[in-house]
């Protein structure tokens, strides 16, 4: 479960790009103001939304990777809002839209692997034992990609759509309760993408994930996801799930984006008179 | 002379191994080595003369290995600070190393008692341990060398077994991808803390070994020495290519050894080509200059220049 509340996130202006600011860090631009979200436990939620709404902003913020100004983020029935990112990804599994994210490249798959085999403090014992490498091979089998066989060789000889994947199996091996995925199959070609979407979907229900998505691909979306939410300018401007999702067609969201923007221009309109 | 550029090799090999580890592994470019090296000299210099003093009790195996772990620990605790300064007050790297590095130039002349310089002319137990373990059957040389051979591969081994555990595995990743580390729940600034420990606690046992071969310690030891142990990574690193961790190290050790070999043959027949004594450092400068450009591969540090704003516990 994910519970945010009342969230802000804002980064300061540096370089004093907003009239010369005497006071070193500048004025903060606020991202996400009173943001406010709920993802039951098991829910696969698809965050939508245009370039610079906030949704990457949104994950980062669960994450840990970017500080939050206030309000407050629950995994599960814990705050943890003010733990270091490395604390939250004792429950939180990631993948970024970078293929070479995720992975340590100069090191064996095997390695990275073991690496996110187990989430918390590592101890002084053999990270690959031959249980342990059966195990995983076992694993990467799973993915259909022919990895299993270059188990020895440098995740950076693996293209990206195969490094993708390996990033998500990595994401869940250790099962975390939450996944946030950010744009991850943004960067591969279609037959990738299709390969780890449907590998999501897997490990979503596999390991009874709660998932929050961020994509740009509308079809996607509703295929996928039991719940859209849609973000403009930080705030959510349409969260549909249900019947009253499954009867939508991409064209509906394409009209409900439409919208969004529009108001945008409208506020500007004001903003002028 | 050969022994003699073998033990060299070896002894100043494990203070090349702490700099693989800090440059190569974690990629942290650390200047530390320059204060935990002399700190590991004095330290084991100073400890071996209280015990002559003390009533100068036969060399023993006991005595040896107390010299080497304390010229492990000083060596560590030099590293400790410079991971706190660059943790707590986020100091870049290179200079919490050479923060770290003047703070222990007093630090070791205090270890020495005040002086610059400590001979170990009465009793070096671990010199003369190691001339005589073998009863002089071959030689006083060839023992030592022998005893270097040995120590030497007990340090590789135990880092190659070290790099196959989770915490080793860890380190490796960090150097390469710090996000991976996070996501594994693990703490980056712990697990590089010990990594930097590790690092300055091999330069320290070196230093250690250093002032018993040489018969002295001296604050002065650690000039240059970065340099020295940079030079031999990248020498190592020309020999051959390998991603194997162990056979990394190994070829550490070899390029110290061509090192001190180069560096011998440039103060023996150097003046042949109008090179002095003088010129040592201007040559290891040029050879790790060298280096750089023929293996196309300069110091990794893109990134990880300053610690990630990770809140939370230090
Ligand atoms: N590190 C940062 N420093 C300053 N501003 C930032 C930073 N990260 C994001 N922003 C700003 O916050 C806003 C939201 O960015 P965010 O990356 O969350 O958008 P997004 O919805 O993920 O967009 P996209 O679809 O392009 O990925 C943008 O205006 C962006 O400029
Ligand atoms: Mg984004």
């Amino acid at each position: 479960m994910i519970r945010l509340e009342n969230l802000r996130v804002g980064f300061s202006q540096g370089g004093g790009a907003q009239g010369g600011s005497a006071q070193g860090a500048g004025e903060e631009r606020i991202v996400l103001n009173d943001f406010n979200l709920s993802v039951p436990k098991g829910q696969t939620v698809s965050l939508i939304g245009s370039n610079g709404a906030g949704k990457s902003t949104v994950l980062n913020a669960i994450a840990g990777s970017v500080p939050i100004l206030g309000g407050a983020i629950f995994l599960g029935e814990r705050e943890c809002g003010g733990d270091p990112e490395w604390m939250r990804a004792l429950t939180v599994g990631r993948v970024r839209q970078n293929p070479l994210a995720g992975t340590a490249g100069e090191m064996t798959i095997l390695d990275n692997l073991a690496l996110a085999s187990r989430k918390g403090p590592r101890r002084l014992r053999f990270a690959v034992t031959s249980r342990i490498a059966r195990n995983l091979a076992d694993k990467v089998a799973d993915l259909g990609m022919g990895l299993e066989n270059r188990l020895r060789e440098n995740v950076s000889k693996l293209s990206g759509g195969q490094r993708q994947a390996l990033t998500l199996l990595m994401a869940v091996l250790a099962e975390p309760s939450v996944l946030l995925l950010d744009e991850h199959t943004a960067a591969l070609d279609p037959a990738n993408a299709d390969l780890v979407s449907e590998l999501t979907k897997r490990f979503v229900r596999q390991y009874s994930l709660t998932a929050l998505v961020v994509t740009h691909d509308m079809g996607r979306a509703l295929s996928e996801a039991d719940r859209i939410v849609m973000m403009h300018a930080g705030e959510v401007v349409a969260d549909v799930e249900g019947e009253e999702k499954d009867r939508m067609a991409v064209a509906d969201l394409v009209a409900l984006f439409r919208k969004a923007r529009g108001s945008e221009y409208a506020e500007d309109r004001d903003l002028l008179r | 002379m050969f022994e003699g550029i073998l033990i060299e090799g070896l002894v100043y090999g494990i203070l090349a191994l702490g700099v693989f580890i800090s440059f190569r592994v974690l990629d942290f470019p650390d200047l530390t080595v320059e204060g935990s090296f002399p700190a590991g000299a004095a330290a084991a210099a100073i400890l071996a003369t209280r015990w002559g003093a003390q009533g100068g009790s036969t060399p023993g195996l006991a005595i040896s290995v107390i010299l080497l772990v304390l010229g492990f620990l000083a060596g560590a605790a030099a590293g400790l600070a410079t991971s706190a300064i660059h943790h707590r007050l986020k100091v870049p790297p290179l200079l919490a190393g050479i923060v770290t590095m003047t703070g222990f130039y007093s630090i070791n002349l205090r270890i020495l008692g005040g002086k610059p310089n400590l001979p170990l002319i009465k009793f070096n137990p671990l010199l003369q341990g190691a001339r005589d373990w073998l009863g002089g059957a071959i030689g006083s040389e060839l023992s030592l060398l022998f005893a270097a051979l040995i120590l030497a591969a007990v340090v590789v081994g135990l880092l190659d077994l070290f790099f196959h555990t989770e915490i080793g595995i860890g380190m490796g990743a960090l150097g390469v991808n710090e996000a991976a580390v996070v996501q594994a729940g693990v703490n980056p600034i712990s697990l590089r803390r010990g990594g930097i420990m590790l690092a300055n606690g091999l330069a320290g046992l070196s230093g250690a070994l250093a002032a018993s071969y040489q018969g002295f310690a001296d604050v002065n030891f650690g000039a240059g020495i970065v340099a020295a142990g940079l030079a031999s990574v990248m020498i190592g690193e020309l020999l051959l290519k390998t991603q194997f961790i162990g056979v990394q190290l190994l070829r550490v050790l070899l390029g110290s050894i061509l090192f001190r070999g180069l560096m011998y043959a440039a103060r023996s027949w150097g003046y042949l080509a109008g090179i002095g004594p003088n010129d040592l450092r201007l040559l290891t400068a040029l050879l790790i200059i060298g280096a750089m450009a023929i293996s196309g591969r300069p110091l990794r540090g893109k990134k990880a220049q300053m610690p990630r704003k990770t809140r939370g516990s230090a």
